[in-house]
C-alpha cells in the first residue's frame, strides 16, 4: 500500500525528516508514537503533498506509484486521505457541497462520471448512521463554529465518504474527550477493510485501546528509532518517551 | 487630476442649469408649494457647489470626471400610455412572488394607474401623482431626510427629479408579498437621470422591498437616484439593492433611511457589475432601542469603480448597528468604502460594529477602506475593523487535500468569502438566486444581462467578458 523508502525533508533548509523508512500493507492499522516536535506533522503533510517541503532524498510509493510528483488533490484522488489535526472552517459552503465536489472531483480523475443526487444522498445516510452522526451536520457548513470533537468527528466522516485506500490521521485524538474519542475510533474500526489501511499519529496511547494498532512506530528526531507490535505502544506509557531517548 | 476640480469636456452642469431655467414649469408640474421651495432651494445649491469631486472626504477615491464626461440629455419623456412594461422586463428568478413595481428612464411605468390603493391601505405608485394626491403624506418626509447641504448630486436630483416611486404602508400592516421596484432604462442617447423615490412605513409594519437596476441601451446612462425612507416606530424594513450594470453605466444610488424608535433596518447591497458605482446609506436613529444592519457585497474587475458610503447617526440611546462588507477586485478595478459611525451625546449604550473585509487580485487592483468613528457618548461598545488580503493557505490545502483542484478550491474559498454577505439575505428564493449568481461571476460566466430576460433585440447585444480570474491569487 504505503512504501516510504529513506525520506529526506528540510523546511527551509532544516532537516526535520531524516531518513523515514515505512511499510504499510493491505489491511494494516499502523500507529505512528513520538513526542512533539519529531516530525509526526511533516510526515503526514509530505504524503499527503501540502506545499513548503523540500523532500531532498528518497521517495514515496502509493499503490505502486511513486506520488512525489503530484499535486495534493492528485493524491487524494488516487486514494490518500489526511484527517487534519487542525481542520479548517469554511464558512458558507456546507458539508453536502463540499462532499459532493470533492467526489465528483475524484470520480473526474478516474473518468468515472458525477454521482447521481440520489446515490450521493444514499450514501450520506449510511454513513452517518454507520457513525452515529446528527442529522443536521450535513446542512451545516464546513467545520464552522463545531467543537473540537464535532471538527474530528466530521473528519471521520469526510473519510467514510470518500473510501480512502489509505488514511492518515493526525493527532486525531487531541483535545477529545472520552466520548468523542470512542464514537471517532468506532468509526475508524468500522470502516476498516481487508484492502485499506490506516496509519494513526498520536502522542498518547490512550486511542490506542479503542484502535488497536498492527504496528507501532516511535518517531524521534526525524527517524523511525523503534517498531513493535501493540505492546510497544503500552511500554512507551510506562516508561515515557525519556526510554527512547536513553535508547537511542 | 488635481484636488478639487471636476475636469470635462463638454460643461455638463451649465447644460443641466440650462434644462431647469427653461423646462422649470414642466419638472416641477405637480410640486406642492413646499417642495417647489425645496427645489429651489436645491437648484442654488446644486449651481453654487456643482457636481462633487474627489477634494471632497467623502469622494476622495472616486473621480466622476470621465463619468460625467458625456453630451447627455436630461429628462426624457413619459412613457406612452400603452407601454407593456412586461415585453420589457421580465424577472426571471425562479419561484420569487414579487409585487413587481417598474420604472421606466425614472417615471413610474404604469401611465393608466399612476397610484394603485390596496385594500391593506398600503399605496403604490408614482411619486409625482402622490404629490398631487396626498400632498400631506408627501410634504411631511419629502427632502427632510435627504438633506445633505454638502452633497451636489442629491441636490441636483431635488432640484431635477421629476418622478419616482411612492411607497406608503399604514401603521400596523405586514405586507406579505416581496416588493421589487425595477428601474429600466431605454433611451436612444446618453441618458442623465435624476429618479426620486419615497418609501413611508407608519408603525409596527413589516415590509421587503428589493430594489433592481437594470439596463437595456447601452448607451452611456448616468443614473442619480435618491430614496428616502422613513421607518415609524416598531417596524422593519428589510431592503436589498441588486445591481447588475454594463461598463457604461454610472449608477449614484443614495438611500437615506431615517428609523423611529424600536425600528430595524435591514439593507443588503449586491454589486456584480457596473462601470461605476456608487452606493450611499445614510442611517439616522431617531428613537432608541432601533436596530440597523447595513451589508455590502462587491465583485469588480476590469476597470470597474465601486464606493460604498455608510453612514450611522446613533442620534438615540440604545441602538445597535452592524455593518459587513466584502468585496473581490481584479485587473484595474478599484473600490472605496467609507464606514462613518456617528454616536451623539445623548447616544448611550450604543452598540456600534463594522467590517470590511476586501480580497485583491492583482497588483493593479485597489481598496481604499476608511474606518471612521465618532463618539461623543462614554458608555458605548464601538468596534470596526478592515482588512486587504489573500485566500488562506491553508484552507486550500485543506480542501485540495480531499482532492479539489486547486482552481475549483479557489472558487469555494472565495465563494465562502461573500457567502457570509449572501447569508443575510432573508428571502430563501432571493438568497438562492443571488448565491447562484455570484458563484457564475466567480466562474466569469455571468453577464450583465443574466440579472433578468429583457428585450434587447432591438440593440446590438454587446459580449462582455465579465471575468474574476482566480488563477492569479
Amino acid at each position: 500500500m504505503l512504501s516510504i523508502r529513506n525520506l529526506h525533508v528540510s523546511i527551509k533548509g532544516k532537516e526535520i525528516l531524516k531518513g523515514i523508512n515505512l511499510e504499510v500493507n493491505p489491511g494494516e492499522v499502523h500507529a505512528i508514537m513520538g513526542p512533539n516536535g519529531t516530525g509526526k506533522s511533516t510526515l503526514a503533510y509530505v504524503i499527503s503533498g501540502r506545499d513548503g517541503y523540500d523532500v531532498t532524498d528518497g521517495e514515496i510509493i502509493f499503490k505502486g506509484k511513486n506520488i512525489l510528483d503530484l499535486s495534493a488533490e492528485e493524491r487524494a484522488c488516487e486514494g490518500l486521505f489526511l484527517g487534519f489535526q487542525y481542520p479548517v472552517e469554511i464558512p458558507g459552503v456546507s458539508i453536502t457541497n463540499f462532499l459532493r465536489t470533492a467526489i465528483n472531483e475524484q470520480r473526474k480523475y478516474k473518468g468515472l462520471d458525477p454521482v447521481p443526487a440520489p446515490e450521493f444522498l444514499a450514501r450520506m445516510e449510511e454513513k452517518k448512521q454507520l457513525l452515529e452522526l446528527q442529522d443536521k451536520l450535513a446542512s451545516r457548513s464546513v467545520n464552522e463554529g463545531f467543537s473540537g470533537g464535532e471538527k474530528k468527528k466530521n473528519e471521520i466522516f469526510q473519510m467514510a465518504m470518500l473510501e480512502p485506500s489509505l488514511a492518515i490521521l493526525d493527532e486525531t485524538d487531541s483535545g477529545l474527550d472520552i466520548d468523542a474519542l470512542r464514537i471517532v475510533a468506532t468509526g475508524v474500526n468500522k470502516l476498516r477493510r481487508p484492502d485499506n489501511s490506516t496509519v494513526v499519529i498520536t502522542h498518547y496511547q490512550r486511542l490506542l485501546e479503542y484502535i488497536v494498532p498492527d504496528v507501532v512506530h516511535v518517531l524521534f528526531d526525524g527517524r523511525i528509532v523503534k517498531s513493535g507490535g501493540k505492546e510497544l505502544a503500552l511500554l512507551l506509557e510506562e516508561k515515557g518517551y525519556e526510554w527512547i531517548r536513553s535508547e537511542s | 487630476m488635481e484636488a478639487g476640480i471636476i475636469e470635462t469636456t463638454y460643461d455638463l452642469k451649465a447644460y443641466l442649469e440650462g434644462v431647469f431655467v427653461a423646462r422649470r414649469q414642466e419638472i416641477g408640474l405637480n410640486d406642492t408649494a413646499f417642495v417647489a421651495q425645496k427645489r429651489a432651494e436645491a437648484f442654488e445649491l446644486f449651481s453654487r457647489i456643482g457636481f462633487p469631486h474627489a477634494a471632497l472626504e467623502k469622494w476622495r477615491g472616486t473621480d466622476l470626471s470621465r463619468a460625467l464626461n458625456h453630451e447627455f440629455q436630461a429628462l426624457p419623456e413619459q412613457p406612452a400610455a400603452d407601454i407593456d412594461i412586461d415585453k420589457i422586463f421580465k424577472c426571471d428568478v425562479p419561484h420569487f412572488e414579487t409585487l413587481l413595481v417598474s420604472q421606466l428612464n425614472g417615471w413610474y411605468a404604469d401611465r393608466i394607474n399612476l397610484l394603485q390603493v390596496y385594500p391593506n391601505g398600503m399605496i403604490i405608485g408614482s411619486l409625482a401623482a402622490a404629490l398631487s394626491k396626498y400632498p400631506k403624506l408627501v410634504n411631511a418626509h419629502y427632502g427632510k431626510y435627504a438633506d445633505d447641504k454638502t452633497d451636489g448630486l442629491t441636490a441636483l436630483n431635488t432640484a431635477m427629479a421629476q418622478d419616482g416611486i411612492f411607497i406608503y404602508i399604514p401603521d400596523n400592516v405586514t405586507v406579505e408579498q416581496n416588493i421589487q421596484t425595477v428601474n429600466i432604462t431605454d433611451f436612444k442617447q446618453n441618458l442623465f437621470l435624476n429618479t426620486r423615490n419615497l418609501v413611508i412605513l407608519g408603525e409596527n409594519s413589516h415590509l421587503r422591498l428589493v430594489q433592481c437596476d437594470d439596463s437595456i441601451n447601452h448607451d452611456v446612462t448616468f443614473i442619480n437616484s435618491v430614496t428616502e425612507v422613513k421607518i415609524g416606530r416598531n417596524s422593519t424594513l428589510d431592503h436589498y439593492k441588486m445591481q447588475n450594470k454594463d461598463d457604461h453605466t454610472t449608477l449614484i444610488n443614495s438611500m437615506f433611511f431615517h428609523q423611529d424608535e424600536g425600528s430595524s433596518l435591514s439593507t443588503n447591497a449586491i454589486s456584480l457589475n457596473g462601470g461605476l458605482i456608487r452606493n450611499l446609506s445614510h442611517v439616522t436613529m431617531s428613537g432608541p432601542h432601533s436596530n440597523a444592519e447595513v451589508y455590502g457585497l462587491y465583485l469588480m474587475d476590469r476597470y470597474q469603480h465601486v464606493d460604498n458610503q455608510v453612514f450611522i447617526n446613533h442620534a438615540a440611546p440604545e441602538c445597535e448597528s452592524r455593518e459587513l462588507f466584502k468585496g473581490v477586485l481584479d485587473d484595474h478595478a478599484s473600490g472605496v468604502f467609507n464606514g462613518h459611525i456617528k454616536v451623539h451625546r445623548d447616544a448611550q449604550k450604543t452598540n456600534a460594529f463594522q467590517t470590511n473585509k476586501n480580497i485583491l487580485l492583482s497588483d493593479k487592483a485597489s481598496i481604499d477602506a476608511k474606518p471612521f468613528l465618532e463618539i461623543y457618548a462614554d458608555d458605548v461598545k464601538c468596534s470596526h475593523g478592515a482588512t486587504i488580503g489573500q485566500l488562506d493557505p491553508e484552507a486550500l490545502f485543506y480542501i485540495r487535500s480531499r482532492g479539489i483542484s486547486e482552481a475549483n478550491a479557489k472558487i469555494l474559498l472565495m465563494y465562502a468569502f461573500a457567502a457570509d454577505v449572501i447569508n443575510k439575505i432573508s428571502i430563501p428564493e432571493l438568497r438562492q438566486r443571488m448565491d447562484d449568481m455570484v458563484k457564475k461571476r466567480l466562474r466569469g460566466e455571468l453577464s450583465q444581462c443574466e440579472q433578468c430576460v429583457l428585450n434587447c433585440s432591438t440593440h446590438e447585444h454587446q459580449k462582455m467578458d465579465f471575468k474574476i480570474d482566480i488563477s492569479k491569487i
